[in-house]
This record gives C-alpha cells, structure tokens and sequence, in this order.
C-alpha cells in the first residue's frame, strides 16, 4: 500500500482536507477579531478588514459574561477533583479487591456508560428538583461528579500493576488503604491524566445538563450562556460580540488539546468512547 | 481483643489466597454507588414510571400525586405525527451520518497509517479538534456560515450560483445538520480505526505483498477482515450517538423549519419544555429501546459476518 501510493498526492489530500476541518475555527477568530460595521458591510468575508479587541472589551464588560464563566471554571473544578479521587478509588477496587457483589458493580457502571441521557433526564430533573438543588452550580456538577469513563480509565490502569507487588505489601502487613495510598496513587499518575482531561472535556463541553438544570442566567455556564446571548444577538445581529464568545468558550479546550494531545488519545482509545 | 482482630487481619490473606475485601471495597465504591443510584438508577426506574403517568411539571412538588394513565401516553405519541416524523428524522440521520462519518474515519486512518511518514501526530491532531470542541461554538460559526448571507454563499456567488437560505429551507436544512453531525464525529473514528490499524502486524501485510497481493487485493481481504472487531465497536458507537443527536438540531435550528430537522432527543426536550413529563418520559423510553436494539442487531450482523 505504502510504496505505490504517491505521497505528495496523500499529503496534498490531507492538506485539504485538514483546512476544510478547521475553516470553522478559523472563521470563529477571524469573526471575533472584526468590527461590527465590517460584519454587517461584509457578512461572508474571510478576514477582517481591520483587527480589533473591542468585541472582547464588550464581552467581559458586559453583565453576566464573567458570571458564566466563573461559574464553568467552578463546576469543572469540582468536577474534575471528584473524578480523580472517587474514580481512582472505584478503578482500584473494581481491578484489585476480591469482594461481595463485584459484578453488580461492574455492571452498574456499564450501565452508566450505556443508558442514553435523553433517555433519563426527566427524571434526573425531578430528582434534583426535589433534591432543592434546581438552579444551583451543585446540580449541574453533581450527576457527573464520578464519570463511568473516568472509572474504566482507572480500572484498565489498576489492573496493568502486577498483583505482585500488591500481594508483597499484603504480607508486610499494609491494609487495602495504605496500598491504595501509598502504592496505586504514586503510580496512576499518567491516569491521573487522563482522568483530569476527559472529566474537564464533559464538564466544560457539557450542554443539556446545565441547560436543564440552570433556570436563571445566575448558574448560566458559558456554553448555555452563550447559546442565550446568541439567541438574543441574532435579532441585533451582533455576531462580533458572540463570536468572541464562542472563542472563549473554545480556546481553553484546544490550548490544552495541542499540549496534551497524547492524554486525550489515550482516554478514547483505552475505553474506545468519548 | 485488639490483638485478635489484628491477628485475624494479618492471617487472612495468607490462609485465603483470594481475600474477601468486601467491606472496603465498597467504602472505596461508595461515592460512585451513591451518584448511580440518585442520578442512574432511580431515574432509569423512575422514567418508565412517569411514562404511565400523566405528570406535569405542575406535579413537581407532589409527584407521588399523579394519575395512572397505562399505555396513553405512548399510543398517542405513535400516533402523532411529529413524534413519527422525529423518529424518521432520527433514522434518516443515522442512516446517513454512520456510513459517512466511518467513511471518512477509516480513509484517514488507513492513510496516517500507513501512507504518510512524516507529520502523523499533525493530522491526526486536526482531524480530532472538532471532537474536543464546544459544539455551542461552532454551531454559530455553522449558522453564520450557512445564513442567506453567509460566507458559504458568498463563495457561491463568486462561482456565479445564488446560494439558498440554508437552515431556512424545509429540504436543505437537514443535509447541513448531518454535516454539522459527520463533521463532529469522524475524528473518533479515526482514531479508533487508527488503534484497530495498528494492531494489525505488519509481518503479515509483508508476507501477503511477497506472495503478489496488490494494495487494494490487501486491503479488501486482510486489513478489512482484520479490523472487524474496531469496524464494530465504531459502528456501534456512531450510532448510538447519532440515535441521540440533539446538539446540532437545537442550536442550528430547533427543530425547523416546519419540524424537519428535530430529532428524538429534541422532542423529548421540547415535551419536557411543555411540561409534558409523561409523553415526554415516553417518548425517550422509545429512544431508549431502540438504542437497545440497534446495538443489539448490529452486534449479531457483525459477529455472524467475521
């Protein structure tokens, strides 16, 4: 396959191809960078007349931006340290300790992974509702706050130490807390990873849930936020603010991706899931 | 008694060889076990009860006070014609997103693979970044790009065509939400096609290439076969999230114009936003056993293929 094929018409290809996957992005930076007048003058242009910062000088003066944003930085917060701690322990129990009930758990969290939101959300809602946490940041973040694919990711890295060196603390005379503490968590560290980028990818990108549950624009998240003032901007036709919106909602992702490319890959690939 | 229930501690791993962990354990499961049965398993129970139910959002504060309405709630949603009509958009959307979106996967993995040798980790990268990006964020770059005056049409008019209003039209306003949908997802087939890809050993492709197999012959009878199993995880997936679509019709267009775009999962939304807890539970149980079904039948076509 390799020698017959001419690669400079594969690269070619992938060249193409790669633009026409990030044109979206470029418009969304370009877009932001424009005056309002140049927008409306030039809806389909490709680059900005002239470059400005005004769209974000508006955005962050504006009330609520900051709110959103605030609160998105709280909830992954949260998220992302329950996942690390409550999955880690989930993972090491599910790889390494022989106990009552162990396939019942197993196959809840396969039951977590597979269940469709759409499927559940109603009554999730109810249930937070009568947990008097509708509106609030803590039920946005509480449903995702142990993730079934952050438990996977643990579980295949526990099961990847040798029982050995369990076994040898075992007998030194360590009780299954002092193993988890002293020798899983020193080495799950590449999971750890893993763990971080794939809890804060769902609860960063994360839209209905915070949708639903978030009824006033106080415990808006930037995703729903933006989605709210876009609605609101297309009877103005304020593209520049919302563009520049979009761009923060984006850039934290995609600056993590381009420096943690490897972590991101190796969450899907072990679990084969997003 | 201290000393016993120490002695008992250190001598019960060296009698049993497989220890019973059970207490700990489930410390070490109890915050997941306590998520997945407020957040999971109730609901899970609970929606198929509601479903049978006439509950409003009226009922949220008593929602032990609703009636039984039995099967209600799903004759009628089978017997109106928006419920029929998102159940055909959904299918039509699977129909077309996984082939396409496979497609699409599979050529680039087939070529960062074994095609190129230099800037791999490059295009795999590109290729993956609408994966990880917010979909808030690009459905307005899709909406601004795809709008009567946007710059899909504006490329459009240099070629001398005059572009129609995208997301406004009942026919065209679908094929644009699949793309949005294929544009989203091909980057994990990808790479799921790529990992299946390289654990195909090479030793084999040489040997096929010694005995006079030509690329295409070696693709079609050894690489396709061999990556059946990744063909059928990635198939499974694609569809399972495209059964579910929801992002892309709600934010390019909400279902319109004139209901051709909404999804499942949208008018399950939109009968919550009603109010309509019942025929809104209902209609995602529906979802719910097709997803099963669907993963069900294409685990047995594939099996019985390989």
């Amino acid at each position: 396959m390799t020698s017959r094929l001419r690669p400079a018409v594969l690269y070619t290809a992938l060249i193409v191809l790669a633009l026409v996957t990030i044109l979206p992005f470029i418009w969304v930076i370009s877009g932001s960078l424009r005056t309002t007048s140049d927008i409306q003058a030039n809806p389909g242009a490709w680059l900005p007349s002239e470059v400005t910062l005004d769209n974000f000088a508006r955005l962050f003066s504006r009330n609520g931006f900051s709110t959103f944003l605030g609160n998105s930085v709280i909830v992954a917060v949260v998220i992302v340290i329950g996942n690390i701690i409550a999955a880690s322990m989930a993972g090491f129990a599910l790889a390494k300790l022989e106990f009552r009930g162990k396939r019942i758990a197993f196959a809840a969290v396969l039951i977590a992974l597979m269940v469709p939101f759409s499927a559940t959300f109603v009554p999730q809602f109810v249930v937070t509702v009568q947990l008097g946490l509708v509106d609030t940041l803590a039920g946005i973040a509480l449903p995702s706050l142990v993730l079934p694919i952050s438990i996977f990711i643990m579980r295949q890295f526990a099961a990847s130490i040798p029982d050995e060196l369990l076994e040898a603390a075992r007998i030194d005379g360590a009780n299954e807390v002092r193993i988890f503490f002293q020798i899983f968590l020193p080495l799950a560290g590449p999971a750890v990873a893993t763990v971080t980028i794939m809890s804060f990818l769902a609860s960063w990108n994360n839209f209905i849930w915070p949708l639903i549950v978030a009824q006033s624009a106080d415990s808006y998240t930037l995703p729903v936020g933006l989605a709210a003032m876009s609605q609101a901007a297309q009877n103005v036709t304020d593209y520049g603010l919302v563009l520049a919106g979009a761009v923060i909602v984006m850039l934290p992702v995609l600056v993590l991706f381009l420096f943690l490319q490897r972590y991101f890959v190796q969450g899907i690939v072990s679990t084969g899931l997003k | 008694m201290a000393f016993a229930v120490q002695s008992n501690k250190t001598g019960a791993p060296r009698t049993r060889r497989r220890p019973a962990h059970t207490g700990i354990a489930w410390l070490f499961l109890a915050p997941f076990a306590v998520i997945f049965v407020v957040f999971s398993a109730i609901p899970i129970i609970s929606s198929l009860a509601i479903s049978v139910t006439d509950m409003r959002s009226a009922d949220l504060q008593t929602p032990f006070g609703v009636n039984f309405a039995g099967l209600e709630n799903y004759v009628a949603l089978l017997s109106d014609g928006n419920f029929v009509r998102a159940i055909l958009n959904t299918l039509l959307f699977v129909v077309v997103g996984v082939p396409v979106t496979m497609a699409v996967g599979f050529a680039l993995a087939l070529v960062l693979n074994s095609g190129i040798r230099r800037f791999r980790s490059v295009f795999r990268g590109l290729f993956y970044a609408p994966v990880v990006t917010n979909i808030v964020s690009v459905a307005l770059i899709w909406q601004y790009a795809f709008n009567q005056n946007g710059t899909v049409n504006e490329v459009l008019a240099n070629l001398g065509f005059a572009g129609p209003n995208w997301l406004g039209d009942e026919n065209l306003a679908m094929p644009v939400v699949i793309l949005l949908g294929i544009w989203r997802n091909f980057g994990t087939a990808m790479l799921l096609f790529l990992a299946g890809l390289q654990s195909v050993p090479e030793d084999v492709q040489e040997a096929a290439a010694l005995d006079g197999a030509g690329p295409w012959r070696r693709l079609w009878s050894m690489t396709i076969p061999l990556i059946m199993p990744t063909t059928l995880l990635v198939s499974v997936l694609l569809s399972v999230f495209f059964l579910q679509v929801f992002d892309e019709p709600y934010l390019l267009t909400n279902g319109g114009p004139l209901g051709s775009t909404e999804s499942m999962a949208l008018f399950t939304y939109h009968q919550f936003g009603f109010g309509n807890f019942g025929v809104s539970s209902a209609a995602s149980f529906i979802l719910l056993l097709i997803v099963a079904a669907v993963s069900a039948l294409q685990f047995r076509l594939l099996r019985s293929r390989s």
